[in-house]
């Protein structure tokens, strides 16, 4: 069992939980996941590392609610216990000083991209953050991100913040205005890494994404996380979960997503119908 | 004498089966029991021991449940297999034990798989689950790498030599391939959780949720106090066809198809957080074991057509033989001598069908069996919903590839020692499918044992 030690809301239905896991947090690095699993009759759902503590051993994780488990999480509270939590699985991300990266977030993928702007930030990088989210209301990590980025810029798809726009039209303009850019990190939804990923590919700026595929065992045992990049299936858990943009099959993996769309509908319907009623 | 004929196993019949996952046979009453036990001719020279791979003492079992001391038979069985109520399930007996049974010559040998799983079971129902004398502890620690057949074999041998033994697990349960992966009809989990108890009634530490590899490396047990290590990771990696359309929606590897049903049960979604996709009409491409689990699993998951596709005909399935008869009374549909050339996908992504081509027997492989040769021409389109791969495993990396000093052959497998499991690395051992590729549990139990065996000589004697 996996104790909460802190849960915050950061912002509508995107909450944030400290969790006890010393054993990960010990070997945690940017670009790295988890998978949880809540009870015992829970699904094994994999979770981006935000933060990870090793001399508390702690790990943080920022879940958005979109699904049964991620919205029976969000009724966890500081005290409650996770059944299990395994990591930290993938490949770490490359931090390498390559001159100016450009951290692309978007929605609760900005809580992803922190760590790594954070990595790429202390290892001498000149670092532009885009953060981009629906609304005012969802903006999460601004100040987080002001601080280990040089430039920072918000989005926000209706104008009720920051900029009005994706975050690939901020991307857009810097390259028009002729900035140096060696290197674009890219995640959050697939649209969106393969909105900035067909952006970038005419410039020659290398892009890297994060794959968000659906996994069970997250340790390269059963498959269900495959994904085609540069023509090949890769495993997302073990081979990812970061690639080239350029490479990735984006439209694969968007209708891979999408494979248990109609059992998601049903499992959140019939959760929040029983919450409903208690 | 009269001659008592082999005893059938009750079964739950077809029609009934195909609705449920309860387990398929129901198992021997007492009076089977005596009845099969009265056949053995109790042979002073007990062939049926040298075709175990962990040496029963079969005749001596065996006359125990002749004379009704099924608790004592246990404690036989017991001595050499911490796993009965498992192996008596799973093991393929008719290529070993009864293979060499001597009535077999003639007639038909004594059901000693279908005896070793009453007694185990007996043994469970009637509260009797004794811990055996144990020896003086040494304090000395030993971790072992999964929770496998061959695992928990090792880690219950050293456990009852007197070391400190703790497993450490990948995954949320225990027992590796028999929880994941064999279903619930076939090996019902509450008796390898029951087993898996045993071993810690002996004394054996179980953490699961820890990817060794990833949550620690070897060096940090050995830093941590641990003496030796054993690595029974199984093969762990699943294999694809590598032809057109394999990433379509609806497409499995047998590996996610089994682990969805038995590990996370999804056929009681959504009662169960984990959903899976079963079709009408589903397609399972292999003919070993994994491929009749996973198309008898379609059947009770609802599909009204499951198939097998398979490139070399029925006399070359690697499955048992028990296996594919159940697989055909409950309706599989077996296509042999076809090979799948691409998947074809609606324009959603879902899979809707298979090209194959017709094969036809050549000359033997390397295996021994007639090479499959594809028929020029012969291609035709087959109609499915929902496909699942089962054409075997390879080695996982993701211990491996953080340690390079032990030595991997051409297949990515461990080279290991056949008698005693040890590595290129010193202190480190390894044994089943990630030394072997694909085998059988019993096969993965005996690795265990003779590596127990050799920890213990290596931990007294210090030599490697």
């Amino acid at each position: 069992m996996f104790k909460i030690l802190e849960r915050e809301t950061l912002a509508e239905h995107i909450n944030k939980f400290v969790v006890e896991a010393p054993l990960i947090a010990k070997k945690a690095l940017p670009g790295q996941f988890v998978i949880l699993r809540l009870h015992e009759k829970g699904e094994r759902i994999p979770i981006t590392i935000c933060e990870a503590d090793p001399e508390k051993g702690t790990i943080t994780l920022v879940v958005q609610e979109v699904g049964k488990t991620t919205y029976e999480l969000g009724t966890y509270q500081a005290g409650d216990e996770i059944a299990d939590i395994i990591g930290p699985l993938g490949k770490p991300a490359e931090i390498e000083k390559v001159g100016t990266v450009v951290a692309i977030g978007g929605g609760v993928g900005t809580a992803i991209v922190y760590p790594e702007a954070k990595a790429f930030k202390e290892k001498g990088n000149y670092v532009i953050s885009i953060i981009g989210f629906r609304s005012k209301r969802f903006v999460i990590l601004e100040e987080e991100m002001r601080k280990v980025s040089d430039e920072l810029y918000v989005t926000t798809d209706d104008g009720s913040y920051g900029m009005k726009g994706f975050v690939s039209d901020k991307l857009k303009e810097l390259i028009e205005e002729g900035r140096k850019i060696d290197l674009v990190i890219a995640i959050g939804p697939a649209i969106m890494m393969k909105v900035v990923s067909d952006l970038t590919r005419p410039y020659g700026i290398k892009t890297i994404v994060s794959l968000n595929s659906i996994m069970v065992d997250g340790t390269g045992m059963c498959g269900a996380c495959r994904v085609e990049v540069g023509g090949k299936t890769r495993f997302a858990c073990v081979d990812g979960p970061e690639f080239d943009g350029h490479q990735v099959d984006f439209d694969l993996l968007i209708k891979r997503l999408a494979m248990y769309k109609e059992e998601e509908r049903i499992a959140l319907e019939r959760y929040l119908k029983e919450r409903g009623k208690a | 004498m009269k001659k008592i004929p082999r005893q059938p196993m009750p079964k739950q019949p077809p029609e009934e089966r195909i609705k449920n996952f309860n387990e398929v046979a129901l198992g021997y009453t007492e009076e089977l029991a005596v009845k099969e036990a009265e056949r053995c001719l109790q042979c002073p020279r007990p062939f049926c021991v040298d075709g175990c791979p962990v040496k029963v003492k079969i005749p001596e079992f065996i006359k125990l449940v002749k004379e009704r001391k099924f608790s004592e038979a246990a404690k036989k069985i017991k001595e050499d297999n911490v796993l009965p109520a498992i192996c008596g399930r799973v093991c393929p007996q008719e290529e070993q034990c009864e293979k060499k049974c001597v009535l077999g010559i003639k007639g038909e040998p004594v059901a000693i798989g279908r005896l070793e799983r009453f007694v185990a079971d007996w043994e469970a129902e009637h509260g009797e689950i004794e811990k055996p004398e144990m020896p003086e502890k040494k304090g000395i620690k030993v971790a072992v790498v999964g929770s496998g057949p061959a695992g928990l074999t090792c880690a219950g041998d050293l456990a009852k030599m007197g070391y400190d033994v703790t497993i450490f697990e990948a995954l949320h349960k225990p027992g590796g391939v028999l929880i994941y992966g064999i279903p619930e009809f076939r090996l019902p989990k509450h008796i390898v959780e029951r087993e898996v108890d045993y071993l810690r009634l002996l004394g054996v530490e179980i953490k699961v949720d820890v990817v060794v590899g990833k949550s620690i490396t070897l060096y940090e047990l050995f830093d941590m106090g641990y003496k030796a290590i054993f690595l029974g990771l199984g093969a762990g990696l699943p294999k694809f066809l590598g032809i057109p359309g394999e990433n379509l929606l609806g497409i499995y590897s047998a590996n996610e198809f089994l682990t969805r049903t038995n590990l996370m049960k999804a056929y009681l979604f959504p009662e169960y957080d984990t959903p899976i996709k079963v079709g009408k009409r589903v397609a399972v491409i292999g003919g070993g074991n994994v491929a009749m689990d996973a198309v008898r699993s379609a059947l009770r998951h609802g599909a009204e057509e499951a198939h097998i596709i398979y490139r070399r005909s029925r006399a070359e399935m690697p499955a048992r033989l028990e296996e594919i008869e159940n697989a055909e009374e409950e309706g599989v549909i077996f296509n042999f001598l076809v090979n799948p050339k691409r998947f074809i996908g609606d324009e959603n992504g879902w899979v809707k069908g298979i090209e194959l081509v017709k094969m036809e027997l050549g000359e033997p492989d390397e295996s021994g069996r007639r090479r499959p040769v594809p028929i020029p021409g012969s291609e035709f389109i087959f109609e499915v919903d929902t496909v699942v791969i089962a054409i075997g495993q390879t080695a996982n990396p993701v211990l491996l590839d953080v340690t390079p000093e032990i030595k991997r052959n051409r297949w990515g497998y461990i080279e290991a020692d056949y008698e005693t499991g040890k590595t290129s690395m010193k202190g480190v051992f390894a044994g089943g499918d990630i030394v072997t590729g694909e085998a059988t549990v019993i096969e993965a139990m005996g690795f265990g044992r003779r590596a127990a065996k050799a920890i213990d000589e290596y931990l007294r004697t210090e030599k490697w």
